[in-house]
C-alpha cells in the first residue's frame, strides 16, 4: 500500500537507516539524508560486537538490506535551512535540491569524546595513550597491535568513563556502552596477544545487558584480566615510553601505582554536531546533558517538542545498537500513527 | 647519631610494578575460579571469624591477587574453614579450596 505522505530521516546510522527501512515498508515515501559519503555512521567503524563477538559488517548488511530500492539515499546531504509551512516542512540542501516531508525524523547520533580534553590522561601528549576507537581501528585494520615505537605491549591498562560521570567536563551522564566495550576489548588483546597483562581502572561495572556479566566473567575467568576498581588520577609518561598510572585501590583502600605499556581510554558518548546543529534549525528542546529533550522520558520517547518531529537512537541518550534497532522501530510506528491521526496518537499524559 | 625521633613514614602504596605476584598465580592454577571473584563482601558478611576478629576474606583475596602478602600467615590462622563464604559466593568462587591451597602454599 504506497502512500503519499513523505517523511524525511536526517542521520544514516543504525536508527535513521532501521527507521526509514520500517516506514518504507508501511508504504511512506522516505528519504534518507546521510552528510557522510555512505550510510551505517559509527558502526562501520566496529570490527566486532559485544557481547556475541559478531561482526559489525553483518549488522550493516543487515539494515542495509532494508534500505534496498524503497528509501532514496541521498548521501554527502548538506542540510542549509527547513521552513515550515502549516504542518509540513521544506528541507533545502546545498546542491540546490528541495525537499517535502509531512515529518521529519531525527537521528542525528552522537560524537566520541574529545580525549584530548581530559588533559591529566595525556591524549595527543603521551603516543602510548590511545583512545577505545584507536583500538577498535587497530582490530577493524587487522594491523598488528604495536606500541609507538614498534613494540608488542607486555601490559595494557584500560580507563573506564573517559568523558562520563564527570562533571568537571561536564559529562555527568553513563555512557552506557564503554564498561562492557572495556571488557569485549581486553578479550580480543588476549586472544591476539596471549601474554598480555590488562588492567581495567572503573568506578562501577555496568554490565545490564543480558550476557554483559557473563563475558566480564569470561574475561576475569577466562583470560585473567584484572579489574582494579578506582579512577585514574593521572597518567605520567616514563622515559622508555610506558604510562605510569596513578589510582585508588578503593577495594584494598590504598593508592597503587604501576607501569603499562599502553593506556586505553574509554570514550563516552557526547551529542553530535549534527545534533546541535539541526537542533537549532529546527527548534528543538535539548535536555540537561545537551541531547535532544524527549517529551516525556517514559512514554513520548520519540516525540519532540516540534508537531511533525521525530527522534530515534543516540541524539536523545546513549545507546547500543540493539536499543537503536528498537527505539527506530518505534519511532516509525510513532510516525505512522502520527500521519494516519490514528487513536493512539491522541493519548495523553 | 642523635636520633631526633624522626622516621620516614613507610610508603602506603600498592607498587603493583615491583610485588610479587607468585601466590595468584599459584592460586589462579589450582583453581580457576580465584580469578572470578568481584569483591562483593558476601563472604565476609557471613563469616564468623569476621564477626570476632578484623579478619576479611574479601581482602586477602584482593590483596593476594595484587601481590601484598606479607601478613598473610597471621591472617590465614584467623579463618576455621567453616566454609560458610563458599554457600554464599554469588560468582561461585571456591572459597574454601583457596583457603586450604593458601595454607599448603605457606605449608602450616
Ligand atoms: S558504561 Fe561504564 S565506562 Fe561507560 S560511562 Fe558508564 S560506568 Fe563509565
Ligand atoms: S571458611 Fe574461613 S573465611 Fe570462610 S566463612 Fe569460614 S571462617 Fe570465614
Ligand atoms: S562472595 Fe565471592 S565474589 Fe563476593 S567478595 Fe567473596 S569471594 Fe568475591
Amino acid at each position: 500500500m504506497k502512500s503519499s505522505k513523505k517523511v524525511v530521516t536526517i542521520g544514516g546510522g543504525i536508527a535513521g537507516m532501521e527507521a526509514s527501512s520500517f516506514l518504507a515498508a508501511m508504504g511512506y515515501d522516505v528519504t534518507l539524508l546521510e552528510k557522510a559519503g555512505e550510510l551505517g555512521g559509527h558502526l562501520a567503524k566496529w570490527e566486532k560486537l559485544f557481547p556475541t563477538m559478531r561482526l559489525g559488517k553483518e549488522v550493516l548488511n543487515f539494515l542495509s538490506q532494508g534500505i534496498y530500492e524503497n528509501v532514496k539515499v541521498l548521501c554527502n546531504a548538506f542540510i542549509e535551512r527547513i521552513d515550515r509551512e502549516l504542518d509540513d516542512f521544506r528541507i533545502y540542501l546545498a546542491d540546490g535540491k528541495v525537499l517535502e516531508a509531512n515529518a521529519i525524523l531525527v537521528t542525528t547520533g552522537y560524537d566520541l569524546f574529545d580525549a584530548r580534553k581530559k588533559e591529566e590522561y595525556g591524549y595527543g601528549i603521551y603516543d602510548n595513550v590511545i583512545t577505545s576507537a584507536d583500538l577498535e581501528e587497530f582490530f577493524s585494520s587487522g594491523k598488528e597491535i604495536r606500541t609507538a615505537s614498534g613494540k608488542t605491549p607486555a601490559s595494557v591498562g584500560f580507563v573506564h568513563c573517559v568523558g562520563s560521570r564527570d562533571q568537571k567536563i561536564g559529562n555527568v551522564y553513563c555512557s552506557k556502552v564503554c564498561c562492557v566495550t572495556a571488557v569485549k576489548q581486553s578479550i580480543e588483546l588476549k586472544e591476539k596477544l596471549s601474554d598480555v597483562k590488562i588492567f581495567c581502572f572503573y568506578m562501577d561495572m555496568r554490565m545490564y545487558g543480558m550476557h554483559f556479566e557473563a563475558l566480564y566473567k569470561e574475561a576475569q575467568e577466562k583470560w585473567g584480566v584484572q579489574f582494579i576498581r578506582g579512577r585514574v588520577s593521572e597518567a605520567c609518561e616514563n622515559s622508555d615510553g610506558s604510562i605510569l598510572v596513578k589510582v585508588e585501590d578503593t577495594l584494598a583502600g590504598r593508592p597503587m601505582r604501576l607501569t603499562v605499556d599502553m593506556l586505553v581510554l574509554m570514550v563516552g558518548f557526547v551529542p553530535s554536531e549534527g545534533t546541535k546543529k539541526i537542533g537549532n534549525m529546527l527548534n528543538l528542546e535539548f535536555g540537561p546533558n545537551r541531547f535532544f529533550k524527549t517529551r516525556d522520558q517514559h512514554v513520548l520517547t520519540n516525540v519532540s517538542n516540534v508537531k511533525g518531529v521525530f527522534f530515534a537512537g543516540a541524539c536523545t541518550a546513549p545507546k547500543e545498537i540493539t536499543h537503536a534497532i528498537t527505539d527506530a522501530r518505534a519511532a516509525a510506528s510513532t510516525i505512522a500513527s502520527y500521519l494516519e491521526q490514528n487513536s493512539v496518537e491522541k493519548r495523553t499524559i | 647519631m642523635i636520633n631526633f625521633g624522626y622516621t620516614l613514614p613507610s610508603d602506603r602504596q600498592i607498587v603493583y610494578d615491583k610485588n610479587n605476584r607468585e601466590t595468584a598465580t599459584f592460586l589462579r592454577s589450582k583453581e580457576p575460579t580465584f580469578n572470578s571473584c568481584i569483591q562483593c563482601g558476601t563472604c565476609t558478611a557471613t563469616c564468623s571469624a569476621a564477626c570476632f576478629t578484623d579478619f576479611n576474606f574479601r581482602k586477602l583475596l584482593l590483596l593476594v591477587n595484587r601481590g601484598e602478602t606479607f601478613e598473610i600467615i597471621q591472617e590465614l590462622q584467623k579463618c576455621m574453614l567453616c566454609g560458610k563464604c563458599l554457600l554464599v559466593c554469588p560468582r561461585n568462587v571456591n572459597t574454601r579450596n583457596i583457603l586450604l591451597n593458601l595454607r599448603l602454599y605457606y605449608a602450616f
